[in-house]
């Protein structure tokens, strides 16, 4: 085959939405290289799900099913592309960086004695393949070197899903069932039902003002500064996840992949670096304030205003001076 | 339950990066270094897991001389004994070269449990731990907040997307990334880092790298700026009354 091959993710006949995120990359790519580019969809509902990928541009759509691989096992996962990919012979594997690649991808990969290119933010021609380094202080290129096919995952809202190109009328995907061969003793783990821990008492989906502190608070005690701005903006205090971690704040009011998504009109970051997985859950807000002591730090790459300051010395000034313009 | 914990050593989080003068690493003259953070918590319920089951726990890292001083903390804080593998060459290795170190040094102990961080704060790379599972042709799990010994090997609480969670059964022996915040950290005492000093830290020559690398990282560059962000400077006082008239007639939340 060779092109570009996209692995789509889905879990019981839902897309996960990042997926046309790397499908658009995985055009894009095949676009640069004058290459073709195709999608595999695996796991129940596949055939449903197939369907609705005829109408974009790719030359083939694989569907993958097994009653194995009705629920997700990196084991199942990993056996059934090995076997898809040998038979497709793509050059290139792309996937979206979701919790299940990270689970999955770089043991495919090693199959092949391949390293996955993870979390990819752009590809440039070579193709060269762009990542971040120290929490998205660096950015730096890669390259495959390998003699196999070269698996890349790409980082959420780095690719827009609607930039998915359409096919013609002429141009329709072939599509192609394959099941591949799995025993149940390959699949050695047994995963539960995901759940969610006890109902949220925190909404901060609907704040309309959120003030979030990060790690540059250094202690506990000194939350109380950022406290004091919330309230005196009659703000909801959240947080970045090592606040959290740490106990210094409840869980329940941590943004980011794997906290709250949120979108205030206003959200005011104070010590808080930027790193994707925060910047994910806070994105879609209005207004970002960040005041960070590092000029380089990401959080400024979202930030609408910033001050490069100590935060022990802005935060209680702007307190007072919104007390002071509030009465 | 012997088991084993991949611990890397990596820049501190406020340390200044500057870029390395061939562009392709950070300048490492300067730097001072801490263990990943994600390892810290891997350590910790490897800790915990001995203090409930007994066994032995046994901390690795690969890495130039400087690293042994993380494997030293680790010992401090709990750790029985510790294997440094030397490698001055990480940097032309890539995950599966280093993975491949970790491999070898892992078979030689053949541990019940191995735990990793689920990923490096400087690489980011995310894979280390998996692409080893892979590599010893054992089970894996990731992104693991919570781990339970069963009579059938172990039951893991993983954390899926938007606080979404579910758990795994697994036999043993199998290895899992850790994510950070499933435990709280302990410090060293001074009793612990006095007893460290009598544990054993074995050191174990890099074997040279058989394979070419499959991926190349070409250059290192600070991030182009794309958005235009609006910087407010003055004194702690002046910036707070520029923020305010922002708050009050931008953003309209005063
Ligand atoms: C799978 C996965 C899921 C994750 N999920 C989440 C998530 O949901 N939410 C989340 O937030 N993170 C999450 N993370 C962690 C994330 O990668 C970062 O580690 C984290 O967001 C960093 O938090 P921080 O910005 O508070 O800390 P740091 O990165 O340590 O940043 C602290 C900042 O404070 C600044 N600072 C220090 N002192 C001062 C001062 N005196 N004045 C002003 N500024 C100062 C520093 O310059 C620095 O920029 C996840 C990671 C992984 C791998
Ligand atoms: N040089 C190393 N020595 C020991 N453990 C490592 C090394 N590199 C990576 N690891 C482990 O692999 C995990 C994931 O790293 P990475 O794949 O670089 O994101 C880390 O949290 C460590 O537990």
């Amino acid at each position: 085959m060779n092109g570009v091959l996209v692995l789509m993710e889905q879990r019981g006949g839902k897309w996960n939405r990042m997926s046309f995120e790397a499908l658009a990359a995985g055009q894009q790519l095949a676009a640069k290289l004058g290459a073709e580019c195709s999608a595999a969809v695996i796991g129940e509902g596949a055939d449903t799900l197939a369907a609705e990928l005829a109408a974009k541009k790719l030359a083939k759509i694989f569907t993958v099913q097994h009653p194995l691989l009705q629920t997700y096992t990196s084991d199942g996962y990993v056996a059934a592309f090995e076997q898809l990919l040998k038979q497709a012979d793509p050059t290139y594997v792309l996937l979206p960086h979701t919790y299940q690649v990270r689970d999955f991808a770089p043991a495919l990969a090693t199959r092949f004695r391949q390293v996955l290119i993870s979390d990819v933010i752009a590809v440039h021609d070579g193709p060269v393949f762009v990542r971040q380094l120290l929490q998205g202080k660096l950015n730096a290129d890669y390259k495959s070197a390998g003699t196999g096919p070269c698996f890349v995952s790409v980082q959420a809202g780095t690719f827009r899903a609607e930039a998915v190109e359409a096919g013609t009328a002429t141009g329709t995907a072939i599509t192609a069932n394959f099941t591949p061969q799995l025993e149940a003793n390959q699949i050695r783990s047994k995963p539960g039902e995901p759940f969610r821990e006890a109902a949220q008492t925190v909404d901060l989906s609907a704040a309309r003002l959120i003030v979030s502190v990060g790690r540059g608070i250094g202690e506990q005690e000194n939350i109380g500064i950022v406290e004091e701005l919330a309230k005196a903006l009659g703000a909801e205090l959240a947080a970045s996840r090592p606040i959290c971690d740490n106990g210094w704040l409840p869980m329940e009011r941590q943004v980011g992949s794997s906290g709250q998504t949120v979108s205030p009109k206003l959200y005011l970051a104070i010590g808080i670096s930027g790193a994707i997985q925060h910047l994910v859950g806070m994105k879609g807000s209005k207004t970002v304030i960040a005041i960070n002591k590092d000029e380089n730090a990401p959080i400024f790459e979202v930030a609408d205003y910033g001050v490069v300051g100590d935060l022990f010395e802005i935060v209680p000034a702007l307190t007072k001076a919104v007390l002071a313009a509030k009465n | 339950m012997k088991i084993l914990v991949a611990i890397k050593q990596v820049p501190e989080r406020d340390a200044q990066i500057s870029i390395a003068a061939d562009g392709r690493w950070i300048d490492e003259s300067d730097l001072s270094y801490t263990i990943n953070e994600p390892d810290a918590y891997a350590l910790e319920e490897a800790l915990q897991l001995k203090e409930k089951n007994g066994g032995e726990v046994v901390v690795l890292c690969a890495g130039p001389e400087r690293v042994t001083s993380t494997l030293r903390e680790a010992l401090a804080k709990g750790a029985d004994r510790a294997i440094h593998i030397e490698a001055d060459d990480l940097g032309e290795r890539d995950t599966l070269g280093i993975a491949q170190l970790l491999a070898d040094a892992a078979r030689a102990e053949s541990p019940d449990l191995i735990l990793t961080g689920l990923q490096s704060d400087d690489l980011g790379l995310g894979q280390t731990g998996v692409v080893l599972a892979e590599l010893l042709g054992i089970p894996h799990a990731t992104i693991i907040m919570q781990v339970e010994v069963t009579t059938a090997g172990l039951k893991v609480k993983r954390e899926l997307e938007d606080g979404w969670f579910q758990y795994v059964e697994m036999p043993l022996p199998a290895l899992l990334t850790i994510q950070s915040g499933g435990n709280k950290l302990r410090y060293a005492t001074l009793m612990g880092i006095k007893k460290a000093k009598t544990k054993e830290t074995k050191t174990v020559q890099a074997a040279p790298a058989t394979a070419a690398q499959a991926i190349t990282l070409e250059r290192v560059y600070l991030p182009e700026k794309q958005k235009k962000t609006e910087i407010l400077t003055g004194t702690p006082a002046e910036v707070a009354a520029k923020l305010v008239e922002k708050l009050k007639f931008e953003v309209r939340a005063i």
